[in-house]
């Protein structure tokens, strides 16, 4: 099928009409017209390329209630996605070239985003032997990224390993910071909140410090290096000065890192005083790991995703069933949703700063380049893979945790009114999204 | 109305306090028909009635011997130290006074919600074995006198109980009827009655008045 | 009156007030009578959820609902825990169905009083949650202080041991507040909280320099398996840093009290000499537990309902 987008403006550039054929963009310009091909009126609407999401829990295989491939693909193409990279902390576990196939061939069935596993760096994700890294990037799922994500590669001799190992093949290790012997117990942001409402605080230094150390030592080993979901201002700092330190060396290591849209938004105050939606206290809907912080924290992750230290916005979209989430604070699993309001936290919390084009970085094209991901990241030009997103930058939609495509609910986001709504969405050509609503 | 309706009661007390405050602000020492109700006694009157009930206590008891007088919180318990005081200026009988709260034994905590504690004094010596007159401002529903029998239940077992009010106002709900009445005084369900004591109020005096609001929040219940 | 009882931080100083005079009330209402009971509460439902085990709340809980004539459930889940068999939301769900007024809850998760007020229209009363709160055993305590001391207002309060977890630490810390006396915390800061400095309280490590000045010493309960997450390096030297012992006692000025909630760890937190002093006040605050959590009971199920008016 072939499409005709009529007057979108690509990202901050001039409306222009883009006519998608054959899976790529054939043309663009002033005034096309083709037979046959489907008109989609897109006045006033903004044309991105694809976003790509660096972290996904999909679920599938082992908790198909709370999420499926399919499930968290349409939930993706609805949020603008094109392409989303499937964390390993599965059951089992994608730690075998035969798990990330079938979860890269189950989202070839969905058909709706591109499903790119992750694998993981351990057996087990225990951090205590390292995984068949080798066979998974030469499978037909062709990982790059690895990652033990929910839990932190804290022994830093077997970090050091995976950080080396890698290398042959052109491989990422993305780091879920998290020094487990600081965290044992942890509930939420260890500060005033945390003292106040009598929970184990999960403090900013056990993120920091592992941080710390990651960078020396892909420093020291001329790495590549991904920081999952930074989430404390101390770690910018870091960040900020490990970046600067592997440029002036000239050393190939090369670090880059993530910030979530809630830490963006959301701050520990919301577990002791909730939201409209979630009125009352200790609402596991605001349970993530790593924890909600400070607004001090917010504002410094805000200037570090505009100023470049953070390099991109990563959804760490984790369904959880209402079993795991209506409970006691400290019972409910950590996580959030996250696919169908990324962009929208991040037109609300950066647009300004940032604009359209800043937000094509972040969330696409800088994205599909730490993944490896060639088709995607691509804005639309005549041969680039047709991997695009419309958006309604004028549109305000409150969200509906009933309404999303999640199998799960767990939107800290329910009932807040939010910028932005992404009205169609194309894979490789086709529409995955069409007025606002899943093609399939 | 329900027969069963325990809020006119209930709402005799409370309704009270405030309404004489206001009368006492007022009208100072000597009240008069006005906005507040129209004055049905005077402090004379009191007198003359409180006197007149010590005599038909000695009466009736025969010399008040053995005799308790509990004051139901908050005006029976001046009225029953005043009794207690002219009982002895007239005959030299000691019979001692004292308080009974009866809120935790009140049956309309559901509708009227927690009310505060009043006190309870039982004079030394105690009740067993003896003739314990309750003494309470207003009869009214009987609701009030229900639980003041019950809490008297569980303080001790007296010998005899018996009932002195300064008004009965009718519409009893419960069969209860009073030993000692100072003023029988025919009221509308939708008028309210209120006694003003010295101890508490600065003025001694029994107005009655149209209760604003009344009729329709009886309606209400209806 | 409030509807939940979930925090101290619940009562304003009118309300706490009320309760403490209340609790006085009820104490008077119960002296030397025959009958040690009260049909304040017949046909009311209080049920006692105790994810938990507090033989102690427990039973002061179950006394203050029975002498008010309440019916009294008793729940216990102990055991439950992740793996349990039903969850808090269906066990709320139950308790609905069943027209308990009020729910007093005990659990070892904080905040599940919060969660479970979400799901039942009765009374919530938190009896402990966690390392959260135990707002009537705060209550008591003040409660304690003023029948001892005559007063709240202006009256300095240690509160020293394991406030990093101790619900009871948190819930005095705010009343007190409210109710105008000076907390000081004392205790190895190991054992305050990050974040401390968000309380209405001072902080000090140094036991000995505060005794002088306080008015009422509150030891808290410390466990001795703390010392295996190195809290602190031995029993020994934390019952000399920090416990309440002859010498310590005799600083004290002389009117001074000494409080404890219990269970104690005689040898750790506190020596018998101590507790069994004329000073220790760890009886009475047993005994203020019934009058006091009758009180709230009162109160809070006193509130009429809005579909009643």
């Amino acid at each position: 099928m072939s499409y005709l987008i009529k007057g979108a403006r690509i990202v901050d550039g001039e409306p222009a009409d883009i006519l998608i054929r054959d899976g790529k963009v054939a043309e663009v310009g002033a005034g096309l017209s083709a037979a046959g091909a489907a008109v989609v009126d897109a006045d006033g609407l903004v044309a991105l390329p694809g976003l790509l999401d660096l972290h996904t829990h999909l679920r599938e295989p082992g908790r198909e209630d709370a999420e499926t491939v399919e499930t968290g693909s349409r939930a993706a193409a609805l949020g603008g996605y094109t392409a989303v990279c499937a964390m390993a902390n599965t059951d089992p576990t994608a730690d075998t070239a035969g798990v990330v196939e079938q979860v890269h061939r189950l989202g070839q069935q969905a058909g709706l985003v591109e499903v790119q596993p992750i694998g993981a760096v351990s057996i087990g994700l225990k951090g205590e032997q390292l995984a068949e890294l080798g066979a998974m990037a030469t499978s037909a799922a062709k990982v790059r990224i690895f990652s033990d994500d929910g839990h932190c590669v804290s022994d830093p001799r077997l970090m050091r390993r995976a950080l080396e190992y890698v290398k042959a093949f052109d491989g990422v290790i993305a780091q879920h910071a998290e020094e487990p012997r600081l965290t044992i117990g942890a509930q939420m942001h260890e500060g005033r909140e945390s003292a106040r409402l009598g929970l184990t605080g999960w403090p900013a230094v056990a993120e920091e410090a592992i941080i710390a150390r990651d960078a020396l030592l892909a420093g020291h080993v001329g790495s590549r290096l991904h920081i999952c979901h930074v989430s404390t201002a101390g770690s910018v700092e870091i960040l900020r000065w490990a970046k600067a330190r592997l440029r002036a060396s000239g050393v190939t290591g090369r670090i880059t890192s993530e910030v979530t849209p809630h830490h963006l938004l959301l701050t520990d105050a919301q577990v002791g005083c909730g939201s409209d939606a979630h009125p009352g206290s200790y609402d596991p809907v605001f349970k993530v790991n790593p924890p909600l912080r400070t607004g001090e924290d917010t504002a410094a992750l805000r200037d570090a995703l505009a100023d470049g230290v953070i390099d991109v916005v990563a959804t760490d979209h984790a369904p959880h069933t209402v079993e795991d989430k209506e409970c006691e604070w400290g019972y409910a699993r950590p996580g959030m949703l996250g696919l169908q309001t990324a962009l929208s936290i991040v037109v609300e919390t950066m647009l300004e700063r940032i604009g359209w084009d800043g937000v094509a970085d972040r969330m696409s094209r800088v994205p599909a380049r730490i993944a490896g991901l060639s088709d995607h990241g691509r804005d639309p030009a005549p041969g680039a893979p047709a991997n695009l997103a419309l958006v309604d930058p004028a549109a305000r939609w409150t969200v509906d945790s009933t309404a999303l495509a999640s199998r799960s609910q767990n939107t800290p986001y329910a009932g807040m009114e939010l910028p932005a709504a992404v009205v169609a969405t194309f894979l490789a050509g086709e529409a995955t999204v069409l007025d606002g609503k899943a093609v399939r | 109305m329900s027969f069963n309706d325990p809020s006119r009661e209930a709402g005799k007390e409370f309704g009270m306090t405030e309404h004489a405050q206001d009368s006492a602000r007022n009208q100072q020492v000597f009240p008069v028909d006005g906005p507040n109700g129209q004055v049905i006694l005077t402090g004379g009157d009191i007198a003359r009635i409180v006197d007149r009930i010590a005599h038909q206590i000695l009466e009736k008891t025969r010399g008040a011997a053995d005799t308790v007088l509990l004051g139901i919180p908050t005006r029976g318990t001046p009225l029953a130290a005043r009794l207690s005081r002219r009982i002895h200026a007239f005959e030299e009988v000691d019979a001692p006074a004292g308080a009974l709260d009866i809120t935790l034994y009140r049956d309309d905590l559901r509708l009227r919600g927690a009310r505060a504690i009043g006190p309870t004094e039982v004079p030394p010596g105690g009740i067993d074995g003896k003739r314990v007159i309750l003494v309470d401002d207003v009869l009214f529903s009987g609701r009030t006198v229900r639980a003041a029998l019950d809490a008297l239940a569980d303080i001790g077992r007296p010998r005899q109980v018996q009932l002195a009010v300064l008004v009965d106002r009718g519409h009893r709900e419960l069969p209860i009827r009073a030993d000692y009445v100072g003023k029988n005084l025919p009221t509308a369900l939708a008028e309210s009655v209120k006694v003003l004591l010295r101890e508490i109020d600065d003025t001694d005096a029994v107005l009655l008045a149209k209760e604003p609001g009344a009729a329709a929040s009886e309606a209400a219940a209806r | 009156m409030i509807r939940h009882l979930l925090s101290a931080a619940d009562l304003d100083r009118e309300t706490a007030t009320l309760v403490l005079d209340t609790a006085g009330q009820m104490d008077a209402a119960m002296a030397g009578r025959e009958v040690k009971k009260l049909p304040t509460l017949r046909g009311r439902t209080v049920v006692n959820l105790f994810y938990e085990d507090s033989t102690r709340t427990r039973i002061s809980f179950e006394a203050a609902a029975k002498r008010l004539s309440a019916d009294v459930i008793t729940f216990n889940a102990k055991g439950s825990s992740v793996s349990k068999g039903e969850s808090l939301k269906d066990t709320a769900l139950t308790l609905e169905a069943m027209g308990a007024d009020a729910v007093v809850i005990r659990h070892s998760a904080s905040g599940a009083p919060h969660r479970l007020s979400r799901w039942v229209s009765g009374s919530v009363l938190n009896a402990g949650d966690g390392t959260h709160e135990h707002p009537t055993q705060a209550l008591l305590d003040a409660y304690t202080m003023r029948h001892r001391l005559g007063r709240l207002d202006g009256l300095n309060v240690a509160v020293v041991g394991d406030v990093l977890h101790s619900r009871v630490a948190r819930s005095n810390v705010l009343l007190l507040h409210t109710l105008g006396a000076n907390v000081t915390l004392v205790g190895p800061p190991t054992l305050l909280p990050v974040g401390v400095e968000g309380w209405p309280a001072e902080v000090s490590y140094d036991f000995d320099a505060v005794l002088p000045k306080h008015d009422v010493v509150m030891m808290l309960r410390v466990q001795r398996e703390r010392m295996n997450d190195s809290y602190f390096p031995s029993a020994r030297e934390h019952a000399r840093r920090y416990g309440m012992d002859a010498r310590r006692m005799a600083m004290l000025p002389e009117h001074a009290i000494v409080m404890h909630p219990g269970p104690m760890n005689r040898g750790m937190e506190i020596t018998p000499e101590v507790a069994d002093s004329p000073r220790s006040t760890i009886v009475e605050q047993v005994s203020n537990g019934v009058s006091v959590r009758m009180a709230v009971l009162y109160l809070m199920l006193g509130g009429s309902r809005p579909e009643e008016v």
